[in-house]
């Protein structure tokens, strides 16, 4: 057996934009998707990573699962409403969720910096304990990880989480079809617009509460109505409007946002409004996009408004043949916009 | 939200086009000076909404968009420099110097750090005494009573490591550069509504007298434009070319007297470069001598940097109104918000910005 030498692989860095990792790499806008599609995918691709979802689907004999991981990195690590470490429970069964899986098992990694405090951590993982047991999952794998003081902020945290999913139901953000419905399970911008004002250099306070919460008791009911549900996410970074351009793409069809249709609790939009930030595009981590047939949406929403998670549903807006791949809101002054992708962070790190 | 959303009421703008439909007779060219009321026309579409007589070009009112690219490596010069926290407005951190932004800066380990407000920045530099601490300080007349009060408290303190990296630019003497063109087309101007809350319209009296054309203060809602766009096509259907207050609700004749005071304490009027346009003469806003520890270009002695602009961008021609972005012919293609070749496609406030975030399907 010939000696395996790594340098003798050809495969130069690909052409990108920069050549050093920037801020906007990690901020879910179109240089991450560059750092996806030109780096990781030619290096890991395969039929499942490929599909971009938000979680694999695995075949398994009999049984197809759904598997997930993500990375939690948010600053400052307690805010209004929750914490970096139910954020890393409820972000990863979310994930699993979205593509209609009975989330099942969890695993976490923890990255901690040295001469963060035990108490502090100990919080976090009640707090993870709780968000766990309310879903209805456990966390069966760890790891810990320890680092010097100043290589890395506090504490991160990377969980992945596995569910099965139902025969019948097949949710890919591909499947979307002319005349489908869009429905957000509620309010937008609220995790985002929560972590944001309480930075400490910000001149105002506000009483705003990260929406962070697990799904999956949402999806459930919703599946109970149909399983016909064709695209599913939780419009994490980049916010709604993220979300919304990637299922324009990934299905080639228009989507159309009708007139101020969005719902925005009032002190969100008004603290959007102080700093300039567009709700559309602030991170949510209690919230859901659900597109449905035209004909099953009116009674998706209705069940949707029976769960407490889906109180404020809405539907808010429909896939087109006209503008393909493109995300279009009519103003109300009888005038169109695009509700394009956002370039890079509009934000300090949030999840 | 009360003050907005009346502010963008559909019926009301109903009824304010009917209105600019009822008194047009023939065509008007409108410059809308400030890059907010660009932004807010693009947005709500009320480009499209117009009667086709109405011509809306795009002023230069864009601070990121007129600061120069020799500012911008005079910026990334200090803020590389180590012992420096570099703090700006964000829309700065990723415009273009020659060679890279504040962004790159930021990623090859330079402290550089968003804020949004000098007065921020100034307690920055009050937390950490063994570090130099330089606040961007750009902007129109709107952002300048804010920045010379952080340094008239810096100075109060004694507080002697901040300092400011200063382009100021001034809106009247611009918009009386661009009347004076002979390629000029501008046959009103909507004023922009910010810069006459803190220095009123007075200064516009003999502008308007003297270019015989309308100048109305205006705001940045949907209602305010099409009450802006009607104000001024009044005047321009019946000869009358005056200053008329939109704005009611923000702006008055003189001002605001405090915030002019502060900023004539600190600085003074003298000669400023516009990125795309060149040198106007006592168009701009200088530190004065006996503020100079807080000059950060005298401090970090970076007034031997000198750059010439590239003509690849055509920004100075569309700031003055003389061409659209999509009639660039870089613009979607070599120049875009991810690869931006001026500043104008980046800034939230950048007319090149403005076609690509929203109205990209028209142009395609």
């Amino acid at each position: 057996m010939t000696n395996f030498d790594i340098n003798s692989m050809s495969c130069p860095l690909p052409k990108m934009d920069f050549d050093t990792i920037q801020l906007a790499h990690g901020a879910g806008g179109k240089l991450s998707s560059d750092l996806i599609e030109k780096l990781f995918l030619p290096r890991f691709g395969n039929q499942t990573l490929n599909k971009l979802e938000d979680q694999a689907i695995l075949e398994n004999p009999g049984k197809r699962l759904a598997f997930t991981t993500d990375s939690f990195v948010v600053d400052p690590i307690f805010f209004p409403g929750g914490n970096i470490g139910d954020l890393a429970i409820n972000g990863t069964i979310n994930d699993v969720a979205m593509s209609g899986a009975k989330p099942l098992y969890l695993s976490v990694g923890f990255i901690l910096e040295e001469g963060l405090s035990l108490e502090l951590l100990h919080q976090i993982a009640l707090s993870m304990e709780f968000a766990a047991k309310q879903a209805g999952v456990q966390i069966v794998t760890g790891d810990t990880k320890v680092v010097n003081k100043g290589s890395c902020d506090k504490l991160f945290i990377n969980t992945s989480g596995i569910g099965t999913v139902p025969s019948e139901v097949n949710i890919s953000a591909a499947n979307i079809q002319p005349g489908d419905k869009i429905i957000i399970s509620g309010t937008v911008a609220d995790h985002g617009m929560a972590v944001m004002t309480t930075r400490e250099d910000l001149s105002f306070k506000s009483q705003i509460q990260s929406d962070t919460t697990a799904l999956n008791g949402l999806v459930d009911e919703m599946l109970n109505v149909s399983k016909d549900i064709h695209a599913m996410r939780d419009p994490t970074r980049g916010g709604v409007a993220t979300t919304l351009n990637e299922f324009a793409r990934q299905s080639n069809v228009g989507i159309q946002l009708y007139t101020d249709s969005v719902p925005v609790k009032p002190e969100v939009n008004g603290a959007c409004e102080v700093l300039g930030i567009d709700p559309l595009y602030v991170a949510n981590e209690g919230k859901l996009i659900a597109v449905v047939p035209g004909n099953i949406a009116d009674e998706m929403l209705s069940a949707m408004q029976a769960n407490k998670l889906g109180k404020d549903a809405k539907i808010i807006g429909e896939a087109v043949t006209e503008n393909l791949g493109i995300v279009v809101q009519s103003t109300g002054f009888g005038a169109n916009r695009i509700v394009d992708m956002p370039i890079g962070e509009q934000l300090p790190r949030i999840c | 939200m009360k003050y907005l959303d009346e502010f963008r009421d559909p019926v009301i703008a109903k009824q304010i086009l009917s209105e600019i439909k009822k008194t047009i007779t023939q065509p008007w060219v409108i410059m809308e000076v400030c890059g907010g009321q660009t932004h807010s026309i693009l947005k709500n579409g009320i480009d499209q909404i117009l009667p086709k007589e109405i011509e809306l070009v795009h002023g230069p009112g864009c601070p990121v968009c007129v600061t120069p690219l020799e500012i911008i490596d005079k910026a990334l010069a200090i803020a590389s420099l180590p012992n420096v926290i570099f703090t700006s407005f964000g829309d700065m951190l990723r415009v273009p110097g020659s060679n890279k932004d504040l962004f790159q800066v930021k990623s090859e380990g330079g402290d550089v750090r968003i804020v949004y407000s000098p007065l921020e920045a100034l307690k920055i530099a009050r937390n950490n005494p063994d570090k130099e601490v330089v606040f961007f300080a750009i902007g129109f007349e709107t952002t300048a009573p804010g920045n010379a009060m952080a340094i008239y408290q810096a100075h109060r303190e004694g507080i002697t490591n901040f300092s400011e990296l200063v382009s100021h630019v001034l809106v009247p003497p611009a918009m009386t550069l661009l009347l004076s063109s002979p390629k000029n087309r501008v046959q009103a101007y909507l004023a922009a509504g910010h810069v006459c809350t803190i220095m009123g319209w007075r200064e516009y009296e003999p502008i308007a007298k003297q270019y015989k054309v309308p100048i109305i203060p205006t705001g940045f809602e949907p209602i305010d434009i099409l009450e802006g766009i009607l104000l001024a096509v009044q005047q321009l259907e019946e000869g009358r070319y005056e200053v008329v207050n939109q704005y009611l609700r923000a702006v008055q004749r003189d001002g605001n007297r405090p915030a002019q005071d502060i900023i004539s304490k600190i600085f003074e009027v003298g000669n400023r470069k516009w990125r795309g346009i060149g040198e106007i003469p006592q168009s701009g806003l200088l530190i004065r001598d006996e503020f100079s520890i807080y000059d950060a270009e005298k401090k970090f002695n970076v007034g031997n940097i000198i750059t010439q602009e590239s003509d690849e961008c055509i920004a100075g021609v569309i700031l003055q109104g003389l061409k659209k972005p999509h009639e660039c012919p870089a613009f979607g293609k070599e120049c875009t918000p991810m690869n931006p070749l001026g500043a104008t496609m980046v800034s939230s406030e950048g007319a090149c910005s403005a076609y690509y975030k929203y109205q990209r399907i028209k142009n395609d």
